[in-house]
């Protein structure tokens, strides 16, 4: 089986979100970058398929060199080869568009993104490039087997789960739950030596205008001040619900 | 031209999401002096529909969701109706058929809008709800997705037509087998207030009062990452940034300290009340009621609180 698996370079969690050049860009400044959550439960996904079954595993990611450095922890982990577009990511469209171009011919059975990249939060790529290739989809996914072509999966929907069959070549837009937290892997000096050797390569893109641009930004408006009740006053806090708030 | 809802109603009735994609693409039409279309999945009486500003309601009825054959239904309601704009939900069946829209008809797809445009511009939720961004479409079609509880729910009764409309078939592979979904429990995307407990609570024997607490006050029950990691709690009730994102009317955190990827998913609701030993706990920066007190003496008080409050006022 030939996997691929889609890697967006992101803020880590812990970060602080600013913006600069008059709030038209996101400000980088101090900024630690990581494997996307959702694309690195994917990766890991794609590693047990590897182990289990000897499947091949090359990484993408469209953006410009900064984020080799998330290539390189993918492969790492256990990727074998690894593709840079080397052009900054605009929205979703193009950014799908762009490694539609590059892999179309590549015939990869099994392509895995995450549902949602934690910074632009578009979770498009999966849906469009599924379109694009004319491969079966399923977003939120959290659980998939494969046997031969044929495919068992489960995704998210409110409140439970729905359980699909399905077959490949297949996208998937994937989330926790492929594999858990604990399964996820740091890589080891092995892997990191390794990794230095495995192939990294460079496409330029074709060029996709995008269909939206983010104009200017701003951060949501700061909480007002926090009213303290008293632990012995619980009533206090019902009437605040009910009058004030109106919630309850 | 017309502004084209998707709604999927929940075996023939509506949920809160729907009415609010039906109030947003109604007053997006009267705004662009169009038409608010609805195309609606498995419901009879799209009356209700009407009250939210729908003039017309296209009816569709199918065995049971597929995603590629949902969307080619709206990829023939878009051009049918020429609709400029396609507004829908944030629910996963939203999330999975609007990309495949989008790519098929060359759209802009807009997620998490929070508002009406202004000058041209959509703004939308972004890095987790740390940022917003006012992002303007190239295409002409956009394909707009609502963030749940953000635009809200407004009445504007309307005479509306209900038409039949036939679903397209598709010849995708993948099909659902079955749906396994909890039916006495109200799911965290449909809540509209959520009690979520977090490593505090010290152990899984302990949820008995957020269970009877969440009952008191029709709740969904929701926990943080290390307790769904721990598996104190099943992972469907994980919330935050790599979890279930939260944007109910009223949240309770009892026992969470407030971590910066578990305030990104839930600090889109809009009251929130937290209940924590700790003063320092970050959580209390973030919330509009803190209670510093123990959960396991303050819980079991407010359930009784609560419980004399409802049988006043209902
Ligand atoms: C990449 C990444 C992604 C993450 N994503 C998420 C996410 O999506 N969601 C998420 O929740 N976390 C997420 N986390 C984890 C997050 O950083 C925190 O570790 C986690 O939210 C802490 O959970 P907690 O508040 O339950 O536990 P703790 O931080 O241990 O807090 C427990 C709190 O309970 C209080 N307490 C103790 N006893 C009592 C008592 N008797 N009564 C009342 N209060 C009491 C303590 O004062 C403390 O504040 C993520 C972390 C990473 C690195």
């Amino acid at each position: 089986m030939k996997i691929l698996v889609c890697i967006s370079n992101v803020p880590d969690t812990t970060s602080k979100i600013n913006f600069k050049d008059n709030n038209t860009q996101f400000d980088t400044t101090a900024v630690q970058f990581v494997i996307n959550p959702n694309d690195e439960f994917g990766l890991t996904r794609a590693m047990w398929f590897k182990e289990k079954s000897g499947a091949s595993i090359d990484v993408i990611s469209v953006g410009d060199a900064s984020v080799e450095a998330s290539l390189r922890k993918a492969l790492a982990i256990g990727a074998d080869a690894a593709i840079r577009i080397d052009t900054i990511p605009k929205d979703g469209f193009s950014v799908a568009t762009e490694i539609a171009a590059v892999i179309k011919d590549k015939n990869y059975d099994l392509i895995i993104a995450g549902r949602e990249s934690i910074d632009y939060n578009g979770g498009m790529v999966p849906g469009i490039l599924a379109h694009l290739l004319g491969y079966e989809f399923i977003n939120k996914c959290t659980a998939l087997e494969v046997e031969g072509s044929t495919v068992k999966a489960e995704r998210e929907i409110e409140g439970g789960k729905e359980v699909l069959s399905s077959s490949l070549p297949l996208v998937i837009g994937g989330q926790k739950g492929l594999v858990e937290e604990k399964d996820l892997k740091i890589p080891n000096m092995r892997g990191i030596m390794t990794a230095r050797s495995k192939p990294l390569e460079v496409i330029t893109p074709q060029g996709t205008a995008e269909l939206s641009t983010d104009v200017t930004f701003d951060k949501p408006e700061t909480k007002s001040d926090i009213t303290m009740i008293p632990a012995d006053q619980l009533d206090l806090l019902i009437n605040h619900l009910h009058n004030d708030a109106k919630v309850i | 031209m017309s502004v084209l809802a998707f709604i999927e109603s929940n075996n023939g009735s509506f949920k809160k999401s729907d009415l609010e994609v039906a109030s947003y693409a109604a007053a997006l039409a009267a705004a662009t002096n169009t038409e608010a279309i609805a195309l609606v999945f498995n419901s009879d009486d799209c009356s209700p529909l009407g009250t939210y500003g729908i003039s017309k309601a296209l009816k569709v009825s199918t065995e049971q969701f597929n995603a590629s054959s949902y969307a080619a239904t709206i990829e023939v309601a878009t051009t049918q109706e020429a609709a400029t704009v396609l507004i829908c939900s944030s629910s996963s069946n939203s999330k999975y058929i609007a990309p495949l829209v989008a790519a098929s008809l060359k759209a802009a797809y807009v997620p998490n809008v929070i508002a009406l445009p202004e000058s041209g511009t959509y703004p939308r939720n972004v890095f987790s709800n740390k940022g917003i961004a006012h992002t303007k479409v190239n295409s002409e079609l956009s394909i707009i997705g609502i963030a749940p509880n953000t635009y809200g729910v407004h009445e504007n009764p309307t005479q509306i037509n209900q038409i039949d409309f036939n679903l397209v078939s598709s010849s995708s592979k993948t099909q659902s087998t079955s749906t396994e979904t909890a039916s006495d429990k109200i799911s965290i995307a449909d809540a509209d207030i959520v009690v979520s407990a977090g490593r505090g609570l010290k152990g899984p024997e302990n949820w008995g009062m957020i269970e009877e607490l969440a009952q008191v006050l029709g709740a969904a029950t929701a926990c943080s990452k290390p307790v769904s990691d721990m598996g104190w709690r099943p992972h469907s009730e994980h919330v935050g940034q790599t979890g279930k994102p939260v944007s109910c009317n009223l949240y309770f955190a009892i026992g969470i300290s407030g971590a910066i990827q578990h305030l990104a998913g839930v600090s889109a609701s809009k009251t929130k009340v937290v209940i924590n030993t700790d003063p320092e706990a970050p959580f209390f920066k973030a919330a509009d009621y803190g209670i510093v007190g123990d959960a396991f003496e303050v819980v079991p008080q407010l359930i009784e609180k609560l419980k004399a409050f409802k049988s006043e006022n209902s």
